[in-house]
């Protein structure tokens, strides 16, 4: 950034005991240019237009208008798809928080020496985390069929990416002190890693896992749009047949599940930390 | 000296029953959740049809890949980093008066709690069914899609925001007030430059999600990525649906590495 100093020359202040100081010019004009390039190109290619917004975003709350008052009869047909939703959320997690953990150990430089293996574990979590959901979850309905298993499966695969990623870089924070300390005390190196470099990372482990899960409450509500089982499946259905006061009822349930699950989720983080 | 080892180890906590409680809870919930794992059949040729992907993916079409047209896909992740950006801008636009109306540390506390209700019922809708509703106003396309990832971003944002804004050091501010600055003195040279760089870093860090969630909008005829590739694995064209998947990967993998080296940037100021 020297040339943007030399173009735009840095403020001399002479203070009471004679020194001088300089105070950089701001490089906020950079990034404001930037922000309004990339704006103004973003508006042409989508046709992002705030008058129309003005003139007809009333139509936006047609159809939640209509979603009051939500229908409470339809609440039995709801029950069933949003505990198979929780279900897939919670198997998901558990197996893909469980399955990352020995690719993650491949993945920290303090536990694995060896470079080439820690950059290919890296390079294949950040490709699954890159990969969609949706399209995850659209691939396992190819392989397993229609169902709560597809959701499942996608639920996992993003779990193994997003955990993993985490605790690669929990485990590269330990302090290796005690694990050295416990090898000099004559323990093998696997004692050495379940007394010394498990319980650092535990807490962090299960309080990731659980926010995981949380959000993949949430998140397993769209799977069902591709056929993979849960809440979204109903919605959709639902949506399609524009009833939308049974729409406004799964929306209500959703909501009441996903901050009944937040809450306990957020008490048990708080007691882990 | 092993005397004193021992008597360490003997006096470590033993809440042994907690956990014991607490992992049979977690092994009943998972046995629990087992009940409702069904599929319509797993088909005998779901191996072969996940080989066929992979071989899509390895085999791209690639005059699709580099085509410079409307539908190629470097004009198609074009349009889908546009709607990302300009989502993420209004956005993080909107979430900002929520953000100060729900912080507790400024505004009463019932006041907080309702901005944080209205926050988390925005959140809880799914995308595709804000989709559907901004259709209704601008019409099917990217526009639609825009203004989806605008409400579906609000959830995360305001909420980084939140705390953020609670974290504020006020002391700072008692000390621009002993100095005598007015009002505005205070929010320009106390408040911003607290603010600025945590704000700049989550909308950026939002940007990636939403680049990477924008397939959702193609569900519903949105604009973006997402219609082609799912009308591509529909139809079992693999090829192109692997052309499709790759140039997105590469490009978020590309976004998110410049994204990180920039938020890197802003915490260390």
């Amino acid at each position: 950034m020297s040339i943007y100093d030399k173009l735009f020359p840095p403020k001399k202040y002479t203070l009471d005991n004679g020194k001088t100081v300089e105070q950089k010019s701001s490089r906020a004009p950079i990034y404001v240019i930037a922000i309004l390039i990339m704006s103004i190109v973003s508006i042409r290619i989508t046709g992002f237009d705030p008058t129309v917004l003005a003139a007809r975003g009333n139509q936006f709350f047609v159809i939640l208008a209509r979603m009051f008052p939500p229908e409470p009869s339809y609440l039995g047909s709801i029950i069933n798809p949003i505990l198979d939703t929780i279900k897939m959320s919670l198997l998901g997690s558990a197996l893909g928080s469980l399955l990352c953990l020995p690719f993650a150990m491949l993945a920290s430089t303090n536990i694995c020496k060896n470079r080439i293996v820690v950059a290919i574990m890296r390079l294949m979590f950040s490709i699954i985390r890159t990969l969609p959901t949706l399209v995850s979850a659209l691939i396992a309905t190819f392989i397993f069929g229609l169902g709560t298993i597809a959701g499942t499966i996608a639920i996992a695969v993003f779990s193994f990416s997003y955990i993993g990623k985490i605790m690669y870089e929990e485990i590269e924070t330990v302090d290796m002190g005690s694990f050295e300390a416990m090898e000099a005390m004559g323990f093998t190196r696997t004692q050495a890693f379940l007394h010394a470099i498990v319980p650092q990372v535990l807490p962090a482990f299960l309080s990731n896992s659980l926010y995981n899960f949380e959000g993949n409450v949430r998140y397993a509500a769209v799977l069902g749009y591709v056929g993979a089982g849960g809440i979204g499946l109903i919605l959709n259905e639902q949506l399609g047949w524009r009833e939308y006061p049974n729409v406004g009822m799964i929306l209500v349930v959703l909501f009441v599940t996903v901050f009944v699950i937040e809450s306990i989720s957020r008490f048990a983080r708080k007691k882990l930390v | 000296m092993d005397e004193r080892i021992v008597k360490a180890y003997e006096s470590r906590p033993k809440d042994w029953v907690w956990h014991a409680a607490n992992a049979a809870i977690i092994i009943v919930l998972l046995v629990w959740s087992l009940g409702a794992m069904e599929s319509s059949g797993t088909n005998a040729n779901g191996g072969k049809m996940a080989l066929n992907i992979l071989s899509g993916i390895v085999h791209p079409d690639t005059e699709l890949l580099f085509n410079l047209s409307k539908e190629g896909v470097l004009y198609l992740l074009l349009e889908t980093i546009c709607i990302a950006f300009m989502g993420t801008v209004v956005g993080a636009v909107f979430s900002i008066p929520l953000a100060f109306l729900s912080a507790s540390n400024l505004t009463p506390k019932p006041v907080a709690f309702i901005g944080r209700m209205i926050i988390m019922m925005v959140r809880t809708v799914p995308a595709f069914v804000y989709g559907l509703m901004f259709i209704r106003v601008t019409g099917p396309g990217p526009f639609a899609g825009l203004m989806t990832m605008s409400v579906t971003s609000i959830g995360m944002v305001s909420k980084m925001y939140i705390e953020a804004i609670e974290d504020l050091d006020t002391k700072i501010l008692e000390s621009l007030d002993a100095m005598g600055c007015s009002t505005w003195q205070k929010i320009l040279y106390g408040i911003l430059p607290q603010l600025m760089p945590n704000f700049a870093s989550t909308a950026i860090y939002r940007f990636d999600i939403n680049l990477r969630d924008a397939t959702v909008l193609g569900l519903v005829g949105a604009g973006g990525i997402g219609a082609p590739l799912i009308f591509a694995m529909n139809a079992y064209r693999w090829n192109e649906a692997g052309s499709i998947l790759i140039g997105l990967v590469v490009l978020v993998l590309i976004v998110e590495w410049i994204s990180t080296k920039i938020r890197v940037k802003l915490t260390r100021g």
